[in-house]
This record gives structure tokens, sequence and C-alpha cells, in this order.
């Protein structure tokens, strides 16, 4: 079972039907006066949980302060972390924040972005690969792709995200610079802006396990951060992160930096849904890359980031402007991707939306369905608990709900108002 | 099991921005009958091209999807110009679109000839000053 990582607070829920009607993958349902996740469906894109008027949605993430146990700990930062601090003049300020509140060590998400980077331009130049290539960077965006267009499972790029290869780096620096640790000595905490990461890194991918050993969140350490952030004062760390680096953490970030101008970088479900229906039907011709964000402005608009994704990323152009282009190339003669970078596994594909296995059922269920949404006002007010009359008319038909939850329809019956609004 | 079922879609000619509507919706609802990836793309191409044609030629049309146990049927029927040079019409590259609709990227001569590839069968019925009706279909081996 995939262990997601959006839970409810049912005492905070009212049942309103803000998210049912919001959730991309229609995953929500209000049964019993409050929201219910159906688990094989949501591909923990945090919508919800963004907006959720009562606050009774939220991510589920480690408390730093409940790992202490670890001999080492090194922080993993996004780098959408920078964007939240208002005239933040260098990253290095920040990064000696993470050793202040009490990390031994930093590693930065956005320098394993740029080995990404670099091998993403070599992927590219790989003969008989399907393009466009699709960033894999996004681990709601890969859900959603295994569940509804299995046509693009092989067009996702097969190196792993910057959160792995920061992780693998990290503890290999570790081990070389204490050989005297055992591997249980050293904790990786990654600082997530978004639920999908959390997600991702508690399930792996296929066989793949993360090498993430404690996820927390990016909202967490930045309250922790503030009591600590001392501008002026010279930090004893510096960051080891360029322009492109830092640029993943906003859309077009990571496609621009390929230096190739055939890209397409797309963010929110709901683009990156047009984006993905018109590439498998061959309507976006001679694209070479794609990069596709399922938050508003790229991971700067995860749900567990404090500022805005607009602001955050102004922020970041500030914070970028006098940087190098980028602090990790590869040598020249460095002409192949190493199979530790690479994960040879595609999304597995996930008919979640199928009715029955069996196709005459399907069949029989979808006729019944057509007849009961006739029936229906159509006006999707999501009052029956389900997010329009159409998936109202499914769950009758798959024995979740009963018709006699439409109040539209009661109403029309009690008062002999038969002009359905039609 | 000898039902069919038939999905119906207007597609509105007076709205370019949303040619295409039809053609993501038939793809949710055969994802929903378990049908096979590949198909639910062959016949989401073929209904998507049908769709723009319709829009940039004859102002928009009706769109009928029939699943049946075996086969997926689509027919498109619009009341436009018509078609004068079928076998014109369907070579590649052959368009009669105007600049217009060419500078937004469509128009390339490739609608019919796509459309032909990716179905089984199709059949196009046309006369001048009337309209077109096309039908296509795809086999589903299973």
């Amino acid at each position: 079972m995939y262990a997601h990582s959006v839970e409810l607070d049912v005492s905070k829920c009212t049942g309103c039907t803000t998210c049912i009607r919001h959730c991309p993958t229609e995953a929500i349902r209000i049964r019993n006066g409050h929201a219910v996740i159906n688990e094989e469906r949501c591909i923990d894109c945090g919508e919800c949980i963004r907006l959720c008027p009562n606050n009774a949605k939220r991510a589920m993430c480690s408390k730093f302060e409940h790992y202490q146990h670890y001999k080492w700990k090194i922080a993993l930062p996004a780098p959408a972390l920078y964007g939240q601090f208002d005239g933040l003049e260098d990253v290095d300020t920040v990064l000696q924040g993470l050793l202040d509140i009490g990390f031994d060590d930093v590693f930065e998400v956005a320098s394993a972005a740029e080995l990404v980077t670099e091998y993403t331009r070599l992927y590219l130049k790989t003969e008989g690969i399907k393009k466009p290539v699709i960033s894999s960077a996004c681990p709601a965006v890969v859900r959603l792709i295994s569940l509804r267009y299995p046509y693009l499972r092989d067009n996702i790029m097969p190196i792993l995200p910057p959160i792995e290869i920061a992780a693998a780096l990290a503890r290999k620096k570790a081990k070389e610079e204490h050989p005297d640790f055992d591997d249980g000595d050293i904790g990786i905490f990654f600082i997530s802006p978004c639920p999908a990461k959390v997600s991702y890194i508690r399930n792996g991918f296929g066989d793949y396990k993360s090498k993430i050993d404690v996820v927390v969140s990016l909202k967490d350490i930045y309250f922790m951060l503030m009591g600590v952030l001392k501008r002026g004062t010279s930090p004893k760390v510096s960051s080891n992160a360029g322009m492109i680096g830092i640029g993943w953490a906003s859309s077009g970030g990571e496609a621009s930096a390929i230096l190739n101008d055939k890209y397409l970088a797309a963010d929110g479900i709901e683009n990156i849904n047009k984006v993905l229906d018109a590439i498998e039907n061959g309507n976006i011709p001679q694209l070479e890359f794609v990069e596709l964000n399922a938050c508003p402005g790229g991971c700067v608009g995860g749900v567990m980031t404090i500022e805005n994704p607009y602001i955050a990323r102004t922020r970041l152009q500030s914070v970028r402007r006098y940087l190098p282009v980028s602090l990790n190339r590869l040598p020249a003669d460095m002409h192949y991707i190493p199979d530790s970078f690479c994960s040879n596994e595609l999304p597995k594909y996930m008919p979640i939306s199928r009715l029955s296995e069996s196709f005459s059922e399907s069949m029989r269920m979808m006729s019944e369905i057509q007849k009961i949404r006739d029936m229906l006002p159509g006006i999707d007010c999501g009052a029956c608990g389900s997010p329009s009359c159409r998936a109202f008319a499914e769950d009758i038909v798959r024995g979740t709900a009963e018709i006699s939850k439409c109040c539209v329809l009661k109403n029309a019956a009690e008062t002999g108002d038969t002009d359905d609004g039609k | 099991m000898s039902e069919s079922l038939t999905f119906h879609y207007d597609v509105d000619g007076e709205d370019f921005t949303s040619a295409g509507q039809a053609s993501v919706q038939v793809k949710k609802n055969l994802r929903r009958l378990g049908i096979a990836p590949d198909i639910i793309r062959q016949v989401s191409i073929a209904m998507y091209e049908g769709e723009i044609n319709m829009v940039i030629h004859a102002g928009g049309g009706e769109a009928d999807v029939i699943v049946s146990e075996d086969k997926i049927d689509i027919i498109l029927a619009d009341h436009g110009p018509g078609i004068a040079d079928i076998e014109l019409a369907m070579q590649e590259g052959y368009s009669t679109a105007p600049d217009s609709v060419r500078s937004l990227g469509f128009g390339a001569g490739m609608g019919l000839p796509n459309m032909k590839r990716y179905m089984d069968e199709m059949t196009i019925d046309s006369t001048v000053g009337v309209g077109t009706t096309i039908k296509m279909t795809v086999y589903l081996n299973r």
C-alpha cells in the first residue's frame, strides 16, 4: 500500500466541499460529515492542504527534535528554503543557521540539482530515447503520469531526482570525513517544501528505496531558523550552488538550465494535465524537455513553505544575482551517467479510474452512470459529498453513495417542483 | 454482452480554444471502461484531429463515440462546406485552412492522414454544400 503524507484532522473538518471540488484526481469525498481521502487516487499534490479554509488538512512530517539519536545529522535544504527570508543577501547565512539549530553538516539539494542538470544535458543527447523527456523531479507529476498517462511513462527521465543524489553524496562525504561512523550514526534530513516529496521518500520508487532518513517540514525549520539567523556575522560554511541550482526552486529553472530552447515548463496540476494531454496526442512537436511542477510557481509554491511563491521567486532572483552560473560541473571527459544516478524502473500504470476489472461489467456500470447522471441536476454543488454530479452517479453505481443524498432532487420531490434547473 | 455505449459530444465551432475538449472527455470515459492505453491514445488523437477539422472548416459539429464489445466507432458529422476532392484531402500536407488558422500552428495538412493512420478503418462521406460525415473504427483485440 502506498503511504500517503496528507492527513485530515477530523475535529477541524467541517465537511465543507472546498477540497472535494478542487482535488485534481477527484480523490476526496465527504462522508459522515467530514472529508475522506481515497488513497489509491491521491497523488499527494497538497492542493487540499492549500485550499482548506479550516486548516483541517496537513502534511505528515517528522519533527527534528525527535531524531536526536543520530550522531551526525545532515540537513538537505531544498532551494525553496532560501526564498523564505526577506532581505537575505547570501545563502551562507541560512546554512550557518541550520548548523546553529543543531545540524552537524549541510548538503544543499541545489548543488545536487546542478549535477542533475549536467546529466540531463548528457541524457538528451542519447540516441533512441523517447522525446520529449519529462523531468522526474516532481513526485506528484510522476504519480499523475502513472495514474493517467501510461503512454508517457517512458518519457520520464530515468535520472534520480536531486534529493536522492544529494542524500547519496552527503552520506558518502560524511563517511569519508568520519570513517569511525557506522551507517546508523548518520542521519540524512531532507527539509521538504511539499507532501509529495515526503511520500516519495516514505514509499521509494518501485524497488528503489530512498536514501533519506528523516523528512522535516520546511515550515518547522523556518520557525527554528528565525530564532538564530544573524545578519552581519560571518558564516563558517559556504554555499556550493550557483544560479542554476537555486533556480530549480521555481518553475522553469530546471528546464532553462539545459541550454536548449526546445523546452516547456508548466506548473499547477490543471496546466500540467493540458500539457500532458497535448503531448500524448502529439500536438507539441519538436519538444526536447518538459519540466512540470504540481505546485503553482514550482517548489517555492509547496504547501509547506511560508512565503507566497511569487514573492519567494523574486527573493531568489536577488540571491542568485551575483552567483556563478553553476558550481557543480562534470569533468570534460565524463560522457555517461553513472548507474547510481539512475532509476531504471518505470512508474507502474495503475488504472484507478477503471470501473471494474471486467470489460462487460464496466460497460454495464457506465451505462448505469449515464442514466443516473441524466436524472441529476447537473449543478455540481457537492452537497452530496461527491465532487460533481457525474462523480456522484459513479459513486452510486459503485455502491458508495445513495441517490437520496441529492438534496436538489429531494427538494424537488418535496415541493413538487419538477423544474430540475436544466 | 451485446449492448453498446454511446458518448455524444457537441463540438462548438465558435470557440477555437475549446477544441480538443471532447477528445479529453473521451479519454476519461475510455479509461473508466478499462480500455488499453494505446487504444485510448489512438482514439484520442483521431478525435482531436477530427474536432479541430470541424472547428476550422465546418463551424463545429457533432461527435459520437460508440463502444462495443469488439470495437470503438467514432462518427464525426458536420454541416460544413463538404470536401470537394476526398483523395486530395487525404494527401499529407494538403490543406485548405486559411492563413489565420495556420499562424496558430494548425492547417498542416496532417489531420485526415493522421486520423487514418491511427484507426483501423475510416470512411468519408461528403457532399459539397451539405456537410461531411467521417466514420472511423478501431478494433479491440482482447
